[in-house]
């Protein structure tokens, strides 16, 4: 009786964690498919999968443009970062030279500076630079967000591999260069999927940098796009539309998650420092 | 004896090499980061505008604190700005504890072993993946004071006698942001501690289960102490991310002065009262806020950078 009481504790629990988590997003779910007076219903259930708020939210504006935008800009920050990361990786976890420590010690800095902090200087540069309202100022700042992560993740990752290759490569006469994209970049592949991940959502939910750097409806990302969704009337927003919208962005990413859930999880952990 | 010299060549060029792997990735830092950085801090020093970047003049503190006309005068003797930086503490203070709390419990049901584990896992991270501006709008359309569900649910079960105009007052709205920043964090919070409870040797939970230590006294005298360098370094990098709270406070409370946050509130001297030199003094403040807490953190030792010294 009292492991059947425990069992079954366990398993509301389990219950309970799991609706706290997925409630909202299937509450948006089902709003999105609502119209009219239907959205005011609070069943939980929907009566009817109404379609008219999708068709409306890439008729009414260019939703599809805004997710080109945000794809366009993510891929870009997280290719550049990868690429960048990878060199950065190489000599900060397998060489010692003087001042590693040192830059490490920056590289974790300025993953802490908040974008509030760079955001007068950096609207300076981008003005400055010609790319205000393009979208590439948009992944130059972005990079602020994602280089320091990667480099830290794949520094982690870097370390742990077994050093006999690298010393045979060495000793056959390779470069360094050889050694790194030959020899341990084949390696590093299990760790670059979850970073590239990790990357391209930091650069996917961005948003203050995109709402300063942007102006015009056609550099609009993702995230401006639906804060600045509003309706006919100042009162109330089209709530529907918002949650159809809202749906449209977060169905890829949710897929994405529950297929690398295990490698985002390494990731996220290599990423937060070992203490 | 004679290797000696080969092997030292071999080490520079190597050492060579490195420096230039970490070139491109130092000059992209340098210019993304550095100089932004830089820069902001002196326009803080200037009467700097938006519209006129370049006319900027040297004006000293004066946005920070300045006496004029017998009256103070800027950041730091703005009554909003002191509400502002209270309040992100306070915000940050709650949230993260409430997270440490519920990712514990996540974690412990977690680290069971039970069917379907890694679906419940996947399930448990959709609320971290899903945008912070998406979350808000979702959660202000559940807190939606006419047609919200969740003033629903309480009228439903009598626990309030007419709808809640949750965004309407400052102080429900700012717990409405805790809870949406409760419910985006929490698995990452969760996530954190079970990679630490995983990690820890099962040895001494035989022996609690042989001696019929009751488990809530196994985890508060075994499990806890065990994992407390993981859950600190959790803590210390979710508090750091709550003070520089931004998109949920803007899209969820509609800009209002009563739950500005301190980048709240520095944006809206940067951008709608177009005043560059107070604004980047504000975000100079709350760098200086963050660089301190990071520095102190990693002086105290709390992280060793070094994978090796760690393990």
């Amino acid at each position: 009786m009292i492991r059947l009481a425990r069992h079954l504790g366990f398993a509301l629990l389990l219950l309970a964690i799991g609706a706290f988590a997925l409630f909202p997003f299937y509450h948006a779910l089902v709003t999105s498919f609502r119209s009219g007076s239907f959205l005011f219903v609070p069943a939980m259930l929907p009566e009817a999968l109404d379609p008219r708020n999708y068709e409306l939210v890439f008729t009414q504006q260019d939703f599809g443009r805004t997710i080109l935008n945000s794809v366009l800009v993510a891929a870009t920050v997280t290719g550049v970062s990868l690429v960048l990361a990878v060199g950065a990786a190489y000599a900060l976890g397998r060489v010692r030279f003087r001042g590693r420590y040192a830059l490490l010690l920056t590289i974790l800095g300025v993953s802490m500076f908040p974008q509030i902090a760079v955001l007068s200087g950096m609207f300076e540069l981008i003005r400055a630079l010609g790319l205000y309202d393009t979208l590439p100022g948009l992944m130059l700042a972005n990079l602020m967000l994602t280089l320091p992560f990667t480099i830290w993740v794949l520094t982690t990752f870097m370390r742990e591999l077994p050093k006999e290759l690298e010393e045979a490569a060495y000793a056959d006469g390779a470069s360094a260069l050889t050694v790194v994209t030959r020899v341990l970049l084949p390696l590093l592949w299990p760790a670059l999927a979850p970073t590239a991940l990790l990357a391209f959502i930091v650069s996917w939910n961005e948003f203050l940098f995109a709402l300063t750097f942007t102006l015009s409806e056609e550099t609009r990302t993702v995230p401006v796009a639906i804060a600045l969704l509003s309706g006919g009337s100042r009162q109330e927003l089209p709530w529907g539309l918002v949650m159809a919208a809202s749906t449209v962005v977060t169905i890829p990413i949710v897929a994405l998650v529950v297929a690398f859930q295990r490698k985002i999880v390494s990731g996220l952990t290599a990423g937060a420092v070992k203490g | 004896m004679e290797a000696r010299p080969v092997e030292s060549g071999l080490v520079r060029a190597r050492i060579r090499a490195a420096w230039i792997f970490l070139a491109p990735t130092l000059v992209v830092l340098l210019a993304v980061a550095g100089w932004p950085l830089a820069r902001t801090i002196w326009f803080s020093l200037t009467d700097a505008e938006l519209g006129r970047l370049s006319e900027a003049r040297f004006i000293g503190f004066a946005n920070y604190l300045e006496r004029y006309e017998g009256e103070w005068l800027g950041v730091l003797a703005d009554p909003l700005w002191w509400d502002a930086v209270w309040r992100t503490l306070w915000f940050a203070l709650v949230s993260v504890g409430l997270e440490a709390v519920l990712g514990m419990v996540v974690a412990l049901a977690l680290n069971a072993r039970f069917p379907m584990r890694g679906l419940v896992r996947a399930v448990v991270l959709i609320p971290w993946a899903i945008p912070t501006i998406v979350s808000a709008r979702i959660w202000s359309w559940m807190l939606n004071d006419q047609f919200g569900v969740i003033n629903h649910a309480l009228m439903g079960l009598g626990l309030i006698d007419a709808p809640v105009a949750w965004m309407a007052n400052a102080d429900t709205a700012l717990w409405a942001v805790v809870i949406v920043d409760v419910w985006k964090t929490t698995p990452f919070m969760a996530l954190l501690i079970l990679a630490a409870l995983q990690m820890l040797p099962t040895d001494c939970y035989e022996a609690a289960r042989v001696d019929g230590i009751h488990p809530v006294r196994v985890f508060f005298r075994v499990t806890l102490p065990l994992i407390r360098p993981a859950l600190t370094v959790a803590l210390i990098f979710r508090a750091l991310d709550a003070l520089r709270v931004f998109d949920l406070i803007y899209v969820l409370t509609a800009n209002s002065a009563g739950t500005m946050s301190m980048s709240v509130y520095a944006r809206q001297l940067l951008v709608e009262f177009q005043d560059v030199g107070q604004g980047s003094a504000a975000s100079t403040l709350l760098f200086l806020v963050i660089a301190l807490l990071t520095l102190s953190v990693v002086l105290l030792g709390r992280l060793k950078l070094d994978g090796e010294a760690a393990r």
